[in-house]
C-alpha cells in the first residue's frame, strides 16, 4: 500500500485490506473467476429449471400441479444431507488433526445445510397438504428424521455462537456435529419401528414412472442444485476463512499492544 | 499373556477412576440433594397436572402413562446433567479433575453413571406414582425395569457428553436443552414403546425397543469416551 | 537441572494475549518470586507451567515434558495453588484429600499427616469445606498439594487470607520443598513475606518479563 495515500482513514482501511490477502492471493473478497462463472451458470440453470418445471412439464395424473415442487424439494433434501456430511467430516478432522481448514468447512456445511434442510421441510409440507391431505405426517420416517436432523444442526449453530477462543468453539461444535451424525441412523431406525406407515413415495427416478421431460427437468434440477450448493459452500467457506484472518490480525495487534505495555 | 495382563490392569484402573468420579458426584448429590429436591416435586406435579389435563379419565391416563414417563425422564435428565456440570464449576473444582491425571474417558463414564443412578431413582418413584394415581397395571416388571435402566443409561451418556460441550459457557442452560432434546428423540420413542409393552397398553415387542435403547447408550458412551478429553482440554 | 524452560512463550486467554513472549527458566531447588501488577500475566504463567494452557506461540518444557505435546504428563507432576481452592464444597477436608490422593494415585496414608502439617484443627476436618473459613479452606488446598509431593510448586498468592501462623507454615513448606530439590514458582504481592524465601525474583509487565534479579541474601542450597 502506498504510505502517502490521501486521508488517514482510507490508508488504515487499505492497510487492513492488504493484510487479509493470504487465502485468495489478492484483495479480500470471496469471488474468483471460477466461482463467478459457476454462479452465473447456476442462475441460468435455475431459470431453465423454472421455465421447464413450471411451463413445459405436464401436470401429474395423480398429483396434479403439485408434482412440480419435486424440482426444489428433492435436490434440496439431497443437498442438505450432503452439506451435513461435510459438517460431519469436518468435525472429525478437527478433532483428529486440529485442522482449522476443516473446522471452517464444517461451519459452512452446517449453515448451508440448515438452510437447505429448512427448505426441504417447508416444500415437503406444502406438497404434503394437497397430496397426502396433511402438512405433517408423524408416521413418515424421512419427514421426522429430517426434522430431528434440522433441530440438531440448529443446535450446532447455537453452540458455535457460545463464544470463547477458536479452539474451544471448534471442539464444542465438532462434538455436536459428530453426535448428530452418529445418532441420525438411530433416529431413523426408531421412527421406522415406531410407525411403519411411511407415505413417502419410493424414488420416482428408478421405477420409470416419470415422463421423459419430467425426468430430464429433474436431472437438470439436480445438476443445477449441486452447482448452487457448491457455490454456497465455497463462498461461506471463504467468508469464514476471511473472518479467521481478520481475527488473527486483531490478535497480532493485541499482541503488539500488550508488548508495548512492557516497554513503558 | 502379558498383553492380557496389561489390558486387565488398564481396565481395572479405568473402573477404579470411573467409580471414584461417580461416587464423588453421588456423595455430593446426597449431601446437597439438589437434583432430588428439585425433581421430585416436579415429577409429582407432572403426574397431578396430567391427571387434570386428561380430565381424570383413567383409560386415557393409562394410555398416556408410558409416554408421560419417558418425557418426564427426559426433562429430569436435563436438570441432572446441569447439576453434574455445576458440581465441577464451584471454586475451580474442575481443575482438580484435569490436574489429577485421571483418564478423561473414566471421568466421563463415572459422571454419566452418577447421572444414570439419579435418573433411575426418580424413574422408580414415578413408576410408583403412575401405579397409584393412574391405576396403571405393571404387566412385566422385568421389562419396565430393563427399560428404565436402558433409557437412563442412554440419557445419561448423551446428556453427559452434551453437558461437557456446553460446560463453562455462559448461556449453557438453554443450549443444553436445545442439544439434548432432539438427540434424545429415539429414547423418547423407544422408552414409551417399551414402557407401553411393560404396562400392557400397546401390543409391541418391548424387548427390541430395549435393544434400541441400549444401542443408543452404547453409541453415545463410545463417542463420549473418545472425545471427552478434547472437551476437558479446550472447552 | 531446569524444571521450567520457556522461550518466546505466548499464551492467549480467550482472545487476549495474557503472555506476550516470555523467556524464563527455573532450576530445580530454586524458589522464584514472580512480581507484577494486576493483569501482568502472573497467574497465566503459573497455569501455563501447570500444563493447563496451550502455548499459542513459542516453546516450553516443564520437568522435561514438552508443553506442546505432553501437557498431560506435566499436570500429574506439578502442584498448583490458584486463587480458587479447587475443592468440592460439599465434601469434607478429609474426603477432598482422599479423592485427590486416589485420583492422582499417591496413596491415602498421608492424609492426616498433610492436614497436621497445615495445622487444621481435628474438629474441622470432617465438616463440609463450604463451612470452613477462607483461611482454613486455603490450608486444605495447600494440604492437597503437600500430599502429592510435586516436583514443581506453583503457588499463586499463597499467603493471601492466612494468619501469621499459617504464613509461617507456608514458608516452611516452600523452604523444605526447595531443599528437597523441587522448583517453586511464587506469585505474590506481599513482597516483604516472599522476598526472604526467594532465591531470585522476576518482574512481569504486559505479559513479558522485564526484570530478573538474584536475591543476594538468599542463595539456592545446591
Amino acid at each position: 500500500m502506498n504510505p502517502q495515500s490521501s486521508s488517514t482513514t482510507t490508508s488504515t482501511e487499505e492497510a487492513a485490506a492488504a493484510q487479509i490477502t493470504g487465502y485468495l492471493g489478492g484483495p479480500a473478497r470471496t469471488r474468483t473467476r471460477f466461482t463467478f462463472w459457476l454462479g452465473t451458470l447456476t442462475l441460468v440453470g435455475f431459470a431453465a429449471v423454472a421455465a421447464l418445471g413450471l411451463l413445459a412439464v405436464p401436470a401429474d395424473d395423480v398429483q396434479g400441479d403439485a408434482v412440480r415442487i419435486i424440482f426444489v424439494h428433492v435436490p434440496s433434501a439431497l443437498g442438505a444431507y450432503a452439506a451435513f456430511g461435510v459438517t460431519a467430516i469436518g468435525s472429525l478432522m478437527w478433532l483428529w488433526r486440529r485442522s482449522l481448514w476443516w473446522d471452517t468447512a464444517a461451519h459452512a456445511g452446517a449453515e448451508v445445510g440448515v438452510l437447505l434442510c429448512g427448505l426441504t421441510l417447508v416444500t415437503g409440507m406444502l406438497w404434503g397438504r394437497p397430496t397426502w391431505g396433511t402438512y405433517w405426517e408423524w408416521g413418515d420416517v424421512r419427514l421426522v428424521t429430517t426434522l430431528i436432523l434440522f433441530l440438531v444442526m440448529v443446535g450446532y449453530l447455537s453452540v458455535r455462537s457460545l463464544g470463547g477462543d477458536s479452539a474451544s468453539v471448534a471442539t464444542r461444535a465438532a462434538v455436536v456435529g459428530l453426535v448428530g451424525a452418529i445418532n441420525i441412523p438411530i433416529v431413523n431406525r426408531s421412527v421406522t419401528w415406531w410407525a411403519n406407515r411411511t407415505l413417502h413415495q419410493e424414488s420416482s427416478l428408478t421405477d420409470g414412472k416419470l415422463e421423459d421431460l419430467t425426468l430430464f427437468t429433474l436431472v437438470l434440477a439436480f445438476v443445477v442444485g449441486a452447482m448452487a450448493i457448491y457455490w454456497m459452500l465455497i463462498h461461506r467457506f471463504r467468508i469464514g476463512w476471511l473472518q479467521r484472518q481478520i481475527s488473527d490480525r486483531d490478535l497480532s495487534e493485541a499482541l503488539r499492544t500488550r508488548q508495548a505495555e512492557a516497554q513503558q | 499373556m502379558t498383553i492380557w495382563r496389561t489390558l486387565w490392569r488398564d481396565l481395572k484402573l479405568f473402573v477404579d477412576d470411573a467409580a471414584l468420579a461417580a461416587s464423588k458426584d453421588l456423595r455430593i448429590e446426597w449431601r446437597a440433594r439438589t437434583t432430588l429436591a428439585q425433581m421430585l416435586p416436579f415429577a409429582a406435579l407432572v403426574l397431578v397436572l396430567f391427571g387434570f389435563a386428561f380430565d381424570a379419565n383413567r383409560p386415557t391416563l393409562e394410555l398416556a402413562t408410558p409416554g408421560l414417563l419417558a418425557m418426564t425422564m427426559l426433562f429430569v435428565a436435563v436438570v441432572a446433567v446441569q447439576r453434574s456440570i455445576a458440581v465441577e464449576s464451584f471454586d475451580g473444582a474442575r481443575r482438580m479433575l484435569v490436574l489429577s491425571g485421571m483418564a478423561p474417558a473414566a471421568v466421563f463414564a463415572g459422571k454419566a453413571a452418577a447421572v444414570a443412578v439419579q435418573l433411575l431413582i426418580i424413574m422408580g418413584l414415578l413408576t410408583v406414582g403412575v401405579v397409584v394415581l393412574y391405576d396403571a397395571a405393571v404387566e412385566s416388571i422385568l421389562l419396565v425395569v430393563a427399560t428404565g435402566v436402558a433409557a437412563a443409561l442412554g440419557l445419561a451418556t448423551a446428556g453427559s457428553l452434551l453437558g461437557a460441550v456446553v460446560a463453562g459457557a455462559k448461556t449453557q442452560q438453554a443450549v443444553l436443552s436445545v442439544l439434548l432434546l432432539p438427540v434424545s428423540a429415539p429414547v423418547l420413542v423407544a422408552a414409551s414403546r417399551a414402557f407401553g409393552d411393560g404396562f400392557g397398553t400397546v401390543a409391541v415387542n418391548g424387548w427390541s425397543w430395549v435393544g434400541l435403547l441400549l444401542a443408543f447408550a452404547a453409541v453415545n458412551a463410545a463417542l463420549g469416551a473418545a472425545v471427552y478429553g478434547a472437551l476437558l482440554e479446550d472447552a | 537441572m531446569k524444571v521450567v524452560r520457556l522461550k518466546g512463550a505466548v499464551v492467549l486467554v480467550g482472545r487476549f494475549p495474557a503472555l506476550a513472549g516470555v523467556d524464563f527458566s527455573v532450576e530445580s531447588g530454586e524458589v522464584v518470586l514472580v512480581r507484577g501488577a494486576n493483569g501482568a500475566g502472573k497467574s497465566t504463567l503459573l497455569h501455563l507451567c501447570a500444563g493447563l494452557l496451550r502455548l499459542s506461540n513459542g516453546q516450553g518444557d516443564v520437568l522435561g515434558c514438552d508443553l506442546a505435546s505432553a501437557r498431560g504428563a506435566v499436570r500429574r507432576r506439578v502442584g498448583l495453588l490458584g486463587h480458587d481452592t479447587a475443592l468440592y464444597g460439599e465434601l469434607t477436608a478429609t474426603e477432598n484429600l482422599r479423592l485427590w490422593a486416589q485420583a492422582s494415585r499417591v496413596g491415602t496414608t498421608d492424609i492426616t499427616g498433610a492436614l497436621d502439617r497445615l495445622e487444621l484443627p481435628t474438629s474441622r476436618r470432617d465438616i463440609a469445606v463450604d463451612r470452613l473459613s477462607a483461611g482454613q479452606r486455603r490450608r486444605v488446598a495447600l494440604a492437597a498439594i503437600v500430599l502429592r509431593r510435586p516436583e514443581l510448586w506453583l503457588l499463586d498468592e499463597p499467603h493471601a487470607g492466612l494468619d501469621s501462623s499459617g504464613r509461617k507454615i507456608v514458608d516452611n513448606i516452600i523452604t523444605s520443598a526447595a531443599s528437597a530439590g523441587a522448583g517453586v514458582l511464587l506469585a505474590s504481592h506481599e513482597l516483604r513475606l516472599s522476598d526472604d524465601l526467594a532465591h531470585r525474583s522476576v518482574t512481569l509487565t504486559g505479559g513479558r518479563i522485564v526484570g530478573d534479579s538474584a536475591n543476594s541474601t538468599n542463595e539456592p542450597t545446591q
